[in-house]
């Protein structure tokens, strides 16, 4: 790989120690130039990804990632950091499995330590119907050659003795699924790596320069407006889960998503404790420990239409309870912080990788909880499908046009807009 | 917190209620039958951030459906009134 800046080694460490040279910045911050071949809107993961395989494996280095304030500023440093591929229904499960591999090779491929953690994702089973449910999964992806095993209550017991099973367990522990290629990531290094690389490709990352319209030709879209002035593009792709529809709203379009607002927590730093990621079968939680020792969890979103990155207080008490459900001995823990994020969510639960209406411009967004450990299989399928004009292979079942057809991919198979219900 | 003034209540906290939606939205008619209108009505939503014009039902109250107001960047009301007055779609 072509780098404009420094390649990070054992020797370039001795190298700048020895001689005291300062490192050069990770990305270049160079002038918008009027007019590129690819203009991707936001420099959040996906974004960065993006730009960065459509120089690596497309060669298309005449790229500019518009970003409205600082890289890494949104939900691509907002998330729980956890990365895994159990997913049941076709189309996800290969789509997340992709994802995961190459998760798996990136700190090597981008010359920077995303510091992948495989320690293993325990989902748990509190009822028979459950347990049936997580062990069709499971057969589902090792039929897709994707490591997955069914833990009894026993097992479970064993590897993780500090959750709840005593008689008094408000839900019973039955068993579980382990998925042990599944873990977590440092989530601001994925977006510095992705920045840095693409960045040594030749792609423009311009930051605090904010999108406010669209050029147009007719059908066509052109360029973008920006605080900066405007930007001529061959290709203009949307990469802002949270924000879609206000991008597509410039364009004229009205998306199947609302924004919601997501929480996040992190507990005061405790000694190594929770050496997995835990799901809750019974509510939406789950929980790791970060490297520095906080408990890291999260839960459902706030309940209604949100911009304000700033969550409500009833739902931190509704996700304490989880953790607490789950773990009684950490009910003493301070919460160091929470925050908020704006996620995309979609009738169905799943995601939009495609061509638009209009010519020239390509969506990626509707994330709902899962952008993140997505984020290198969409940066990859994106990328190809603005350098193809064409949905990759791995997204065709991501299409806007889903709903219009019946067509909806919900891997929960609960309906349409389940989470308003 | 984010607090809703009902007008058979007084204010309370958005807790007692349940979020229902869009009110800008229009039902197509019983009868209609062109699939475009019934896709636009489910799925397409404008979900602007700024002024929104929304349902709330003060479920754990007087059980009254409202049109709220409310200012999705910065979770401002700036009114509220009961649904059966109009106002919704």
């Amino acid at each position: 790989m072509r780098f404009l800046g420094t390649r990070y080694s054992a020797a370039a460490l001795v190298r700048h120690a020895l001689s005291g040279a300062a490192w050069p910045p990770a990305w270049r911050s160079p002038q918008p130039k009027s007019s590129y071949d690819v203009i991707i809107i936001g420099g959040g993961g996906h974004g960065l990804a993006t730009a960065y395989y459509l120089a690596a494996n497309h060669g298309v280095t005449n790229v500019a990632v518009i970003e409205r304030a600082y890289i890494g500023s949104g939900n691509v440093g907002r998330n729980t950091t956890l990365v895994r591929s159990n997913y049941l229904l076709a189309g996800n499960t290969q789509f997340f499995e992709y994802s995961l591999k190459l998760w798996e090779g990136l700190s090597q491929e981008l010359n920077y330590n995303v510091m992948l953690s495989q320690r293993g994702q325990v989902v748990l089973a509190h009822d028979p119907l459950q347990l049936d449910g997580l062990a069709r999964k499971g057969n589902i992806m090792r039929l897709n050659g994707i490591d997955a095993e069914l833990l009894d209550r026993g097992e479970v017991m064993r590897m993780l003795p500090y959750l709840d099973y005593s008689p008094r367990a408000r839900f019973p522990i039955l068993g579980g699924m382990l998925q042990r290629r599944a873990g977590t990531v440092r989530h601001d290094a994925v977006a510095w790596g992705y920045a840095r690389a693409a960045s040594g490709f030749g792609v423009d990352i311009l930051e605090n320069c904010e999108v406010t319209g669209f050029e147009r030709n007719g059908s066509r879209v052109t360029g973008v407006k920006t605080s900066k002035g405007s930007i001529a593009a061959g290709r203009t792709a949307i990469c802002v889960a949270g924000h879609s529809s206000v991008l597509a709203a410039m364009a004229g379009l009205r998306l199947p998503i609302e924004s919601h607002l997501l929480q996040a927590f992190v507990t005061e730093p405790i000694k190594p404790f929770v050496d997995h990621v835990i799901s809750f079968g019974a509510e939406l939680f789950y929980i790791s420990q970060s490297d520095k020792g906080g408990l890291v969890f999260g839960g459902h979103i706030d309940g209604f239409n949100s911009y304000t990155q700033r969550g409500q207080f009833p739902r931190v008490q509704t996700v304490a309870e989880c953790a607490v459900a789950l773990m009684p001995s950490i009910s003493r823990l301070r919460l160091l912080r929470h925050w908020g994020g704006i996620q995309d969510m979609t009738p169905d639960g799943s995601p939009f990788i495609c061509r638009t209406p209009l010519e020239g411009l390509y969506f990626n967004g509707g994330w709902c909880y899962q952008g993140f450990k997505a984020t290198p299989a969409v940066g990859a399928c994106f990328a190809h499908t603005i350098a193809h004009e064409e949905e990759h292979p791995l997204v065709r079942h991501l299409s806007l046009e889903r709903f219009r057809q019946a067509n909806g991919h919900d891997e929960y198979g609960l309906g349409n807009w389940t989470y308003k219900q | 917190m984010l607090k809703i003034a009902c007008p058979g209540c007084g204010v309370r906290n958005y807790t007692e209620f349940r979020y229902a939606g869009d009110a800008n939205k229009v039902r197509p008619a019983h009868q209609v039958r062109d699939l475009g209108e019934w896709y636009d009505y489910v799925f397409l939503f404008d979900n602007p951030k700024g002024p929104h014009r929304e349902y709330w039902q003060h479920v754990l109250g007087c059980r009254q459906w409202l049109v709220v107001e409310r200012d999705t960047a910065t979770n401002t009301v700036q009114g509220t009134r009961f649904a059966r007055d109009g106002g919704g779609e």
